[in-house]
């Protein structure tokens, strides 16, 4: 199946990737292509195959419900590119 | 020459005192000076007074007999790790800025182990590529030339920051991490030796993710020997990762010696790509005879769904790209482009901050995931995988390593490969295939080809049997005995 235009847009709308309608049709044409190319799987009988999930080369380990980290808000909020006193900040989301 | 030693050496010469960890970072740091305008291997390179207090740290605990696996040893840290208090940037824009507030589980165990940090090697934006051109601060350049001829060579990807400073004496070992390739396949471009270790060997906590099922760190270095010797401080369980593996740590450095009579060793049929070069085939064939000769025994195997391994990688490693890269909207770190409206930031810090790469994986992982594809595609290559999964642990009951050729194709020069995704991606052709599996593999620098560029040859092994393939590839080492250096490197025309 091939890619079309609308797909490619709503795929960004969803990755949150703002592109012109330009770059949209180039980044449709190189996913077009690789998404023909992945195509040969079909060829592939799974039939039965469970998934791979992981590499599963360890079970996944349980620990007790307790706090292992904290006390570090101002390390955490020295990376964010804007913030008010202790909180990040976003433009207005409530009207 | 200081800039020329094996970790190995170099721990023997600090713990003789024939010199000094001062003088051994001072050398690197001076190498740095020298050649890194021309290589860009580094993105980062650290305070030179930082380089030097950690040195005599190291100098006076081997004053007090206490030196530790890894003291006074300079080494470069893939750009991916997090170092706290030192910029970490992916070689993305989108990092440009990011001083991570703490320190990776890896690197916090190099230094413990007393290894001296020279800085943040380049990489290929958040590891995504094989050419080291995608980085955001500049492509690396491969110190090795072609023979007359002065093109400008790609390191491989995308660890091709750490290979380039290993190879031409800008460190003596540096970390890399292996997605597909992004290990061994830059060694073998490089000349070095690069091992991708069993996923869950070394933790993923504090390196930044690119894809969680595959992501593993590991050496890369000048020896086998000293693979073993840099695996052995990076390794360990960490219960800040929920895939580390808690099985003891062997003493890997004593793998490599040790004799491999007896050996098993497959040769999977399905590596016989149609057109590998005849170079690349008359290497593997050189390679079975030198582990023949050293009393191994070669094995014939089929792993049937090879060819399978890069649709299925360039599914399931974009797939969780867009996932883990779902973190990177403007708000809690990195770059932030303001908008009216929270949507409008996050696209605009997206659409600017990532390139164009990167936001290709993203959005062919965001397609493989949505709803009506996510059965067609991500399930369907999560099926493959076990199928793929299934090759290895059943050659692996015939045999004990399989041998490859590590990429096919020398490195390649820089504008090459470039217009064709699929093309690029052809790369990881023998790579991938193991980190599908999450079983450990190893490239050695094996020759030359006609052009004077350096081959590696890949050892696979079973999971967790990371000693017999660094006991194999000692003996592929010393068979081949590469001893040949990059055009430019640090003791060139001193």
């Amino acid at each position: 199946m091939s890619l079309d235009l609308a797909t490619t847009r709503r795929i960004a709308k969803l990755a949150r990737i703002g592109l012109e309608d330009a770059e949209l049709e180039t980044v449709r044409q190189k996913l077009d292509g690789i998404l023909g190319w992945v195509d040969q799987l079909s060829e592939v009988d799974v039939e039965g195959v469970p998934p791979m999930v992981g590499t599963e080369t360890e079970a996944l380990r349980q620990r007790d419900d307790v706090v292992t980290d904290g006390n570090c808000r101002d390390a955490i909020l020295s990376c964010a590119p804007e913030k008010s006193g202790p909180f990040y900040t976003v433009p207005k989301v409530v009207e | 020459m200081l800039t020329g030693l094996t970790l190995t050496e170099a721990r023997a010469g600090l713990e003789a005192r024939k010199f000094s960890a001062r003088e051994l970072a001072q050398a690197h740091l001076d190498a740095i000076g020298r050649l890194n305008t021309q290589l860009n291997a580094y993105i980062t390179v650290l305070p030179e007074q930082d380089v030097l207090a950690a040195a005599d740290a190291a100098d006076a605990r081997y004053t007090k007999g206490e030196a530790r696996l890894m003291d006074g040893l300079p080494v470069g840290v893939k750009d991916l790790f997090c170092t706290k208090g030192v910029k970490t940037t992916a070689a993305s824009k989108m990092l440009a800025n990011f001083v991570p507030p703490y320190e990776s589980s890896v690197t916090a165990r190099l230094l413990d182990a007393g290894s001296v940090f020279l800085g943040k090697t380049n990489l290929d934006e958040f590891a995504m590529g094989s050419a080291n051109i995608t980085s955001a601060f500049g492509s690396v350049l491969n110190p090795w030339r072609r023979q007359g001829d002065d093109a400008a060579l790609v390191p491989g990807g995308s660890s091709g920051g750490s290979a380039a400073a290993v190879a031409a004496g800008l460190a003596l070992a540096a970390t890399g991490t292996d997605t597909g390739g992004s290990i061994r396949q830059p060694a073998a471009f490089c000349g070095i030796v690069g091992l991708k270790p069993t996923y869950g060997r070394c933790s993923r906590w504090g390196t930044i993710a690119f894809a969680s099922s595959l992501d593993q760190a590991g050496p890369m270095t000048r020896s086998v020997a000293d693979a073993g010797l840099m695996l052995e401080a990076m390794a360990g369980f960490d219960e800040k990762d929920s895939t580390s593996s808690n099985r003891p740590v062997p003493a890997f450095s004593k793998a490599v010696g040790k004799s491999v009579k007896g050996l098993r060793v497959g040769i999977p049929a399905e590596y016989r790509a149609p057109g590998m070069p005849e170079e690349i085939a008359k290497m593997w064939e050189q390679g079975i005879a030198w582990l023949r000769e050293a009393g191994c025994e070669v094995v014939d195997v089929s792993l049937p769904h090879t060819k399978y391994g890069l649709a299925t990688y360039y599914i399931i490693a974009p797939a969780e790209c867009s996932s883990n890269l779902a973190r990177y909207d403007g708000i809690r770190f990195g770059e932030r482009k303001d908008a009216a409206t929270l949507d409008g930031v996050y696209e605009r810090t997206r659409a600017e901050g990532f390139g164009p790469e990167v936001r290709n994986r993203i959005l062919m992982g965001t397609y493989v995931l949505s709803a009506g594809y996510y059965d067609a595609y991500y399930l369907k290559a999560q099926k493959v995988r076990t199928l793929i999964k299934r090759d290895f642990v059943q050659a692996f009951e015939q045999v004990d390593v399989l041998l490859t050729p590590t990429a096919p194709s020398a490195a390649f020069a820089q504008g090459e490969n470039m217009d064709d995704p699929v093309q690029m991606y052809l790369n990881d052709i023998f790579t991938v295939p193991a980190s599908m599996a999450g079983v450990p593999a190893l490239s050695v620098p094996v020759g030359l080809d006609s052009k004077g560029l350096p081959l590696g040859l890949q050892i696979i092994g079973r999971h967790f049997d990371e000693e017999t393939v660094l006991s194999v590839g000692g003996a592929l080492e010393a068979a081949a005995g590469f001893a040949h250096k990059p055009t430019l490197h640090a003791e060139a025309g001193v």
